[in-house]
This record gives structure tokens, sequence and C-alpha cells, in this order.
């Protein structure tokens, strides 16, 4: 017990030595008024209870981002997760975890390149990169097929080049290739794995359609299909998200619709706070060989949600799930309240 | 005849280097002149006819930003060019639209 305590406070003095070093190398290197580094992220309590079990969380999400001279900016971002959980015997049991989600480098190269190395999330889909923050996602909990493409980690290490390939009125066209060496290091896991993603942006229709590929290889190499579909009608409050995923050995679908009305006084009305949501999933097994992470049966699930944007960078999160497979359906519900910071690193002039 | 995954790698990457290089110059920007040998030169952006810079602003955060989060509820402006920067490279915004966003941010 004492030394697992002591490893625990000496990861996180490495996890917090590492921040700071990252804010003191910003400070040297202020390119700008404008540039001061910044500390983001987002704090939330939950709670979920399938099948009549209820588990709580708590969770820190902490974000740095500190710019380096003009073309250099380095990002991290860290969980600290308190977890409660139901032990069977009347009682709960409690854990925690500290980590690095990633620790990067973005270098500017020029107008349409940007060359990415270090520790990343792997841009496979939209999930990963875009609504896994908790101070993003609608829903407390990822879509059952966000496992598949992200390679058991959901990180590559290595690098990436990104960038806007081209960049017009009517539309833009969008890349990310990257390589990911194999690492077993506690705070970097990743696979041996390469992949890209592109994607089309219609800014009239308001409309994305893009693919994603990437294959594993290590161990049993492994191909993953992924594409997704976005669009926001114009002039509304309605968002429509889409993903599709295929592997090996299963694939699956979320689609997931989100509104709210400026009728009642506008967006930050008591009204227009409000946030109806609903998301559909579905999941197929192609064979019984498990090498992701999605249900060992087919699995069909609805999630229909009501989330309230507070001021002040608050919202509460609620949902109810009826999952229905072949041995069983059940209920689950989930409650949440997250608050997003915001902040300069330091004091500023 | 097959490729190798080792070939295939930095094929890809070479590939994308060259899709890049190859893309054309982009509307909206000219390069000024430097008016002496010590000074850089300032790339300017030229905001299309029949828009404002506060459009094309609302525009870019409206396609990038708020897409996928709730914009937060005001921030330093001292913050305002290290958020563009995050955002150009998770949203893979171009040169052009980091700087309107930056102006749109931080007017």
């Amino acid at each position: 017990m004492e030394l697992r305590n002591f490893t625990r406070r000496a990861r996180v003095l490495r996890l917090s030595s590492l921040v700071a070093g990252l804010l003191a190398l910003g400070v040297g290197h202020l390119a700008g008024a404008q540039d001061t580094p910044l500390l983001s992220g987002g704090v939330g309590f939950f709670s979920n209870t399938p099948g009549g079990n209820t588990s709580a969380y708590s969770i820190l999400e902490p974000l740095a981002a500190v710019p380096v001279g003009p073309h250099l900016l380095i990002e991290s971002r860290a969980a600290l997760l308190e977890t409660w959980s139901p032990n069977g015997q009347g009682g709960y049991d409690h854990s925690h975890f500290v980590g690095l989600t990633y620790l990067q480098g973005d270098y500017v190269a020029s107008s349409h390149l940007t060359a990415v190395v270090g520790s990343y999330l792997l841009p496979f889909g939209t999930y990963n990169e875009r609504l896994s923050p908790i101070w993003i996602g609608n829903f407390q909990d990822g879509p059952l097929v966000a496992s598949l493409g992200l390679l058991s980690t959901g990180t590559g290490l290595g690098a990436q080049l990104r960038g806007n390939a081209i960049s017009r009125a009517k539309y833009s066209i969008d890349y990310t290739t990257w390589y990911s060496a194999r690492s077993a290091n506690s705070q970097f896991s990743a696979e041996r794995s390469f992949g890209g993603r592109s994607s089309l942006y219609l800014p009239g229709q308001r409309l994305e359609v893009g693919l994603s590929y990437d294959r594993s290889l290590q161990n049993t190499q492994e191909n993953f299909y992924g594409m997704h579909v976005w669009w926001e009608p114009k002039e509304t409050n309605f968002r429509l998200r889409s993903e599709f995923a295929r592997g090996h050995h299963a694939q699956g679908y979320w689609v997931e619709a989100d509104y709210r009305t400026a009728a009642f006084g506008g967006l930050d009305s008591f009204i227009g706070r409000f946030e109806p949501l609903f998301r559909m999933q579905q999941t197929f097994r192609r064979d019984t060989i498990i090498s992701d992470g999605l249900p060992l049966l087919n699995t069909q699930r609805a999630d229909f949600g009501l989330d309230y944007n507070l001021p002040h960078n608050v919202r509460i999160l609620t949902s109810y799930t009826r999952q229905f497979s072949s041995t069983s359906n059940e209920n689950i519900w989930e409650t949440g309240i997250v608050y997003r910071f915001l902040f300069p690193a330091w004091r500023g002039k | 005849m097959t490729i190798r995954a080792k070939h295939l790698v930095p094929g890809l990457l070479v590939l994308a280097a060259v899709g890049v290089a190859v893309v054309s110059s982009r509307p909206g920007y000219t390069q000024s002149t430097p008016s002496s040998g010590s000074q850089p030169q300032v790339k300017q952006y030229q905001v299309p006819k029949g828009a404002s810079a506060e459009d094309e602003g609302q525009r870019i955060f409206a396609q990038n930003c708020s897409r996928c989060h709730n914009a937060p509820e005001g921030f330093p402006p001292r913050i305002s060019g290290t958020i563009a920067r995050h955002m150009r490279v998770r949203a893979n915004l171009s040169d052009h639209d980091e700087q309107v966003l930056l102006r749109f941010l931080n007017p």
C-alpha cells in the first residue's frame, strides 16, 4: 500500500513538473501580447446507473497550451479520475487514476501544413479528437463504436502531418496522416500503426463528409475504415452528427441530433438554454473474435438526453438509455454537471 | 503486386506533402513589400467584397469552433492568439482562417 501511494505521488509529481516545465518554456519565448500560455479544461461530477447499479465519478481534465515563438505550440491534456462503484456487498469500491491523455508539439510549417510530434489523439472519425473532452460531449459516455479504429489506447506516439489542403468560399478539404510507434510506457502507450483522415466541408450546405482509415501493424494486423457526416442546417440551432466504423471483426454506427431554440428570447433565455438530444447506435459483430471494445453481441441503443447550459460555462447533462441485445435489455440513467474553465497561465500586463 | 506496409507509410507521407505543395495560392492574401530590408514581410488579409471582417470571423468561428462546442463566456485578450493557434491545429484551419479568427476573437 505504501509503495502504491509513493508510486502514485511520484506520478502526480512527474505530471505536475511536466506541465510546470511547459509553462516555464512559454514564459521564456512569448511571441506576442496575445500568445500567453493558457490553462483550460473541465471539471465534472457524474453518476450513471446501468441496470440499477449506480456508480459515480469525478473528473478533472486540465489542458495546457503553450505557444513557443511564432510557429510552435505545445499542448497537453491530462485526466484525474476518482471512481466509486458498487462492490456487490452493499458497499462501494473507490479507485483513482491519473494520466496524460496526450502531449504533443505542433509546428506550423506553412499555410497548409502543420507537423505534430509526440503523443497525440488518433484522428480516426470525429469523436476522439473533437467530442471526447468532458466539456464538449453532449452525452456523458461516448458512442459504443468509438473504440473501433482507436487501436486500444486512442493515442499514437510518433508524428502527424495535417492541415487545410484547399480552402475556398464554397468548399474546403482538410487532411491528416500519421504514423505511430509501439510504446508500452504507462503514460504514452500506443500501438505501431498508421492512418489518415480527410474531410470535405461545404459551407453553403453546412455539410461535412469525411473518410478515415488506419491499420494496426503489430500482432494481428487489421484495417479499420470510418466515415462521418455532420450537418447543421443553415439558420437553425439543429445539429446532426453521425459516424460509421468498420473493423475486421465488428462494425457499427451512431447518429446524434441536438437542438436549441432561440424562439423564446434567444439561446441565453431560460428556455433557450435547454438542449434536447437523441442518439441512435447499433453495433454488429462480424465474427466471434474479440479485438475491439464493442459488445460481444449485436446491440441496439437509443439515448434520450436533455442538457441545460447554465451561465458561466456550466452544463448539466442528463440522459436515459434503452439498450437492446439478444441476451438482455437494459436501462441506463446518467446525470452529471461540468464546469469548463479557461484562463491565462499567469497574470499579464 | 503487393505494397509492403513499410513502403506504404513513407509513401503516404510523401503523397500528403506533395499534395500540400501543389495546392495553389489562396485568394484573399497579398504579400506586402517590405519598406526596408530589415522589416519582415507581413501577410495582410483582404476581406472579400460584400463581407465585413466581423462577418468573416463569425463565419469561421461558427464553422470551425461552435460546431463542436459552446463558445466560452469571455476570456482575456492576451490568450486569444493561443486559442486561435490551438484551433488552427485542431480544426485544420488555413493561415487565412486563423488570422480572421484571431481578429474576431480580439478585434
